[in-house]
């Protein structure tokens, strides 16, 4: 077993602001008057934030309607 | 069966207990079948019959043993009263629910049941006779673990039971279902006559007292004498701890069970320090309210018994069982995609629904159930007492937004597409060119014009053309997407607009194009009129052979379900265009939703597909709908499905029975546009041009569109990402393919862009949301 197999994947998108790598970092996402914090990859220097396709419509959407239903 | 003749009704205030209990009470499917309630015991027939079709013999015994005491005699010599009562009886013969019994126990004998061990009891009973009331009294408060003495004056238990033919009552089957009764908690003192003058030491000896004799039968007259006045109820005598045989004869065994059982109760009650009388309606004998179907139901006689004194055989006996009709009401369920998809009924729904509102911390269950349902009225209308759900889920959708709960996803979609329609972009209120007054407005919808500009324009020019006195226009969204969405708030602002505009034109007559626009106007405005009453007798500009189109099925949009006016006029329209009309099986006050109803396309996607892919099964001809909704619909999921304008206007109408749907992003386009193409043909205002974002070219392949559709993401919504991306350089590159990944968000979703620039516009490659707000932090 190679030992890069448990390290996450190179992040496909860079910055397109300034060109940066993305990293992981905390992020604070909030819906409904509730605030959660969870790592995720974004642009250090500007800010931006990646939510992936997977993400968005996995496991965010379903702390949405969980959140939704409370 | 319904009377009223509204969808729209004045909704209460989320439901409280008392309004819980009337509508619980008009939903009769848990009510048990006739047979079961004709029964004095309430054996469960139906689930009996259903073991026997199975041949699950053990579950056949087990049924019989839960309610009867001795099985092998009860099946025997009963007098069936649960064959006068079965509803098979009005479609071929009652089931032989009789001798399918003995079928059972005679050839699939159970082991005499093991009780078990009950937590004994210190309290002592006496009984007295051994006649089927004392052996059930005995048995039942055995059970319980009372300490029984029963006292029989002969040498051997049964009393009357030994008059029977030892054919039909076999000894050795008395001897054997009795042997129950032999068990630490129970006495049995044989050769022990008692007299009336051993009453009184018995009601020493013992904390109560059961005689079992009949009611004013010869041994309870010489036992109780002057005290022989029983209430039929509670089984009470005159003497307190005493009680007795309540119902009159012997020559009924299972009302003799039965009577037995009520001493029990009684003495448990009594002995409990219960009350004697509360809550006994559903003992002995009822008839149910429980509603059954019987049209449709093919006639189906009786399973003879090749050997008539033996009984039926193995497979005579399944077959005669499969004639239960397994009587249930479900009528509602049986009509419509929604109720039958939750599982339930109304019944089980209201007490979700109920509990639901009564949620002060933690997760409300019901919420997607009561915003899926399409508000059509049709369970109301085949319910034999009128329960309608939508009504109910309308009220508390109101009751949601009112407090706040309401999840935003489930209609936030409709709601601005509402907005949309009311907003600068669309809406528009104006005299007939060269007029000014207005004995008539166009009011065409947000729908129609969304799907078929086209015909709103033709009609428009139609109506100027053959009506005097002037046409004023009105575009604008009716608001029944908030009305459907319990969001009375934004309702009645649209609606106070939508008034105001109407005034400014002075009230003119309100000729609308859309169903669901009727039914929101039809009690608050007077002399509204659909566009299809308006025209049946008017000339057309096509007519008779001019369609030559054949046989159609008609679409009655729900909101029609009461208008028969407007069920008349349109299939007089289509007689006069030359066309065959086939009726649905649902159809005018019967018709079904097209799952756009109730905004349940928005809160429940898949339950709206299923609804809509079960109503175009109903016919192979081509639809005919008069709705913009129902035809796109219909459209949308392969079935050839034509507006009724087509058939007035359109060239092509092989073409318009195939048109696909618009599509949300479409709709809005064509809303815009027609309101600049009206405004410039009929009032001669200059073409305006789209202005900002909204000229941005984006260019995306059919399954991109499609995927936005279902993602409810509109071409607008990219254009304004790639706007803001493009503006700031805020975007993400893919240095592998210089794609693009961007996001923004202009309202409550946050919506994400994939693509590439070309020389004249974008490539929408990917795009998706969230309604999550992402709070960017950037380092100092």
């Amino acid at each position: 077993m190679n030992k890069t197999d448990n390290l996450p994947p190179k992040p496909v998108w860079k910055c397109g602001k300034c060109g940066g790598e993305l990293k992981h970092g905390t992020v604070k996402i909030t819906y409904l008057g509730n605030d959660l914090r969870v790592e995720e990859l974004k642009c250090l220097n500007c800010g931006l934030v990646l939510i992936t396709e997977e993400l968005a419509l996995g496991k965010m959407f379903e702390v949405e309607q969980s959140l939704e239903d409370k | 069966m319904v009377t009223h003749t509204a969808n729209i009704k004045e909704v209460g205030a989320a439901m409280d207990q008392v309004e819980l209990r009337r509508l619980e009470s008009k939903c009769s499917q848990e009510n048990p079948p006739a047979c079961t309630a004709g029964c004095p015991i309430h054996v469960d027939v139906r689930k009996l019959m259903q073991a026997i079709q199975n041949q699950d013999w053990k579950s056949a015994a087990s049924i019989l043993q839960q309610k009867q005491p001795f099985p092998g005699i009860i099946s025997r010599i009963c007098d069936h009263p649960c064959e006068d009562v079965c509803k098979r009886k009005d479609v071929g013969a009652t089931v032989a629910i009789s001798n399918l019994e003995k079928f059972c126990l005679e050839n699939h004998a159970p082991k005499i049941a093991n009780v078990g061990a009950v937590p004994p009891k210190s309290q002592t009973v006496a009984v007295v006779g051994s006649g089927l009331r004392g052996l059930t009294t005995a048995y039942d408060l055995a059970r319980k673990g009372y300490i029984v003495t029963l006292f029989e004056k002969s040498d051997r238990l049964g009393g009357n039971l030994w008059k029977h033919p030892e054919q039909q009552l076999p000894a050795q089957v008395i001897t054997n279902e009795l042997s129950v009764l032999n068990r630490p908690n129970v006495t049995i003192e044989r050769n022990a006559g008692i007299t009336r003058q051993d009453l009184s030491q018995l009601k020493e000896r013992f904390d109560a007292l059961y005689i079992g004799f009949a009611a004013q039968s010869e041994d309870a007259l010489e036992l109780l004498g002057e005290n022989s006045r029983i209430d039929p109820i509670s089984c009470t005598t005159p003497i307190a701890g005493v009680f007795a045989g309540g119902q009159l004869g012997n020559n009924s065994p299972i009302n003799a069970v039965a009577d037995g059982r009520r001493g029990a109760v009684s003495i448990d009650r009594y002995l409990q320090g219960a009350s004697l009388t509360a809550s006994r309606d559903g003992e002995g004998a009822f008839e149910s309210n429980l509603f059954v179907n019987l049209n449709k139901i093919p006639s189906l006689p009786a399973v003879p018994m090749s050997h008539e004194s033996g009984g039926y055989t193995g497979e005579e006996a399944v077959r005669e069982a499969g004639r239960c009709l397994n009587c249930q009401c479900l009528e509602c369920v049986k009509a419509c995609k929604y109720l039958e998809s939750y599982g339930g009924y109304p019944k089980k729904y209201l007490r979700e629904i109920y509990n639901n509102e009564s949620i002060v911390m933690g997760t409300r269950h019901a919420n997607k159930m009561i915003n899926s349902c399409t508000q059509c009225g049709l369970c109301a209308e085949v319910c034999p007492n009128d329960l309608d759900m939508g009504q109910v889920c309308l009220a508390s959708r109101e009751s949601m937004v009112r407090r706040g709960k309401m999840p935003p996803s489930a209609h936030d979609f409709a709601l601005r597409d509402m907005a949309f329609s009311n907003s600068e972009q669309f809406a528009l209120t104006r005299h007939q060119p060269g007029f000014d007054s207005s004995k008539y407005v166009f009011f065409p919808g947000c729908q129609l014009s969304g799907s078929s500009p086209e015909h709103v324009e033709k009609v428009y020019a139609y109506l100027t053309e053959q009506l005097a006195g002037g046409v004023g226009l009105m575009l604008r969204c009716c608001g029944a997407p908030a009305h459907w969405g319990g969001d009375q708030g934004q309702f009645q602002t649209s609606f106070e607009e939508m008034v105001a505009e109407w005034e400014s034109l002075g009230k003119p007559q309100l000729i609308v194009a859309c169903s669901t626009c009727h039914s929101i106007f039809r009690e608050k405005l007077p002399g509204v009129v659909s566009l299809w009453e308006l025209i049946k007798d008017m000339d057309l500009p096509v007519q008779g052979a001019g369609t030559n189109y054949g046989k159609v099925a008609v679409q009655d949009p729900c909101t029609t379900r009461y208008e028969q006016g407007i069920h008349e006029a349109v299939r007089h329209i289509l007689l006069r265009l030359g066309c065959e009309i086939e009726e649905l099986p649902y159809s005018k006050e019967l018709t079904k939703c097209c799952g756009f109803g109730g905004l349940t396309a928005f809160a429940n996607p898949g339950l709206a597909r299923k609804i809509v892919e079960n109503r175009i099964k109903e016919s192979t001809a081509d639809y005919v709908a008069y709705c913009a909704m129902c035809r796109d619909r219909f459209a949308a999921h392969g079935k050839r499905t034509l507006h009724l304008l087509d058939l007035i206007f359109a060239d092509d109408l092989q073409n318009a029975a195939t048109r696909p749907d618009s599509g949300f992003s479409q709709r809005h386009e064509h809303r815009a546009r027609l309101k600049r193409t009206l405004l410039h043909r009929f009032w001669q205002t200059p073409q305006e041009k789209e202005r900002g974002y909204r000229t941005i070219k984006i260019i995306c392949n059919e399954e991109i569109s499609k995927l936005m559709e279902e993602r409810l993401i509109l071409l607008e919504d990219v254009q304004q990402v790639i706007e803001h991306a493009e503006g700031t350089g805020r975007k993400f590159i893919n240095p592998d393919n210089d794609n693009y990944l961007a996001y923004f968000r202009p309202a409550r979703v946050t919506y994400w862009v994939e693509y590439q620039p070309q020389e004249n516009g974008f490539v929408v490659l990917n795009s998706y949301s969230h309604r999550m707000e992402i709070v960017e932090e950037v380092k100092p």
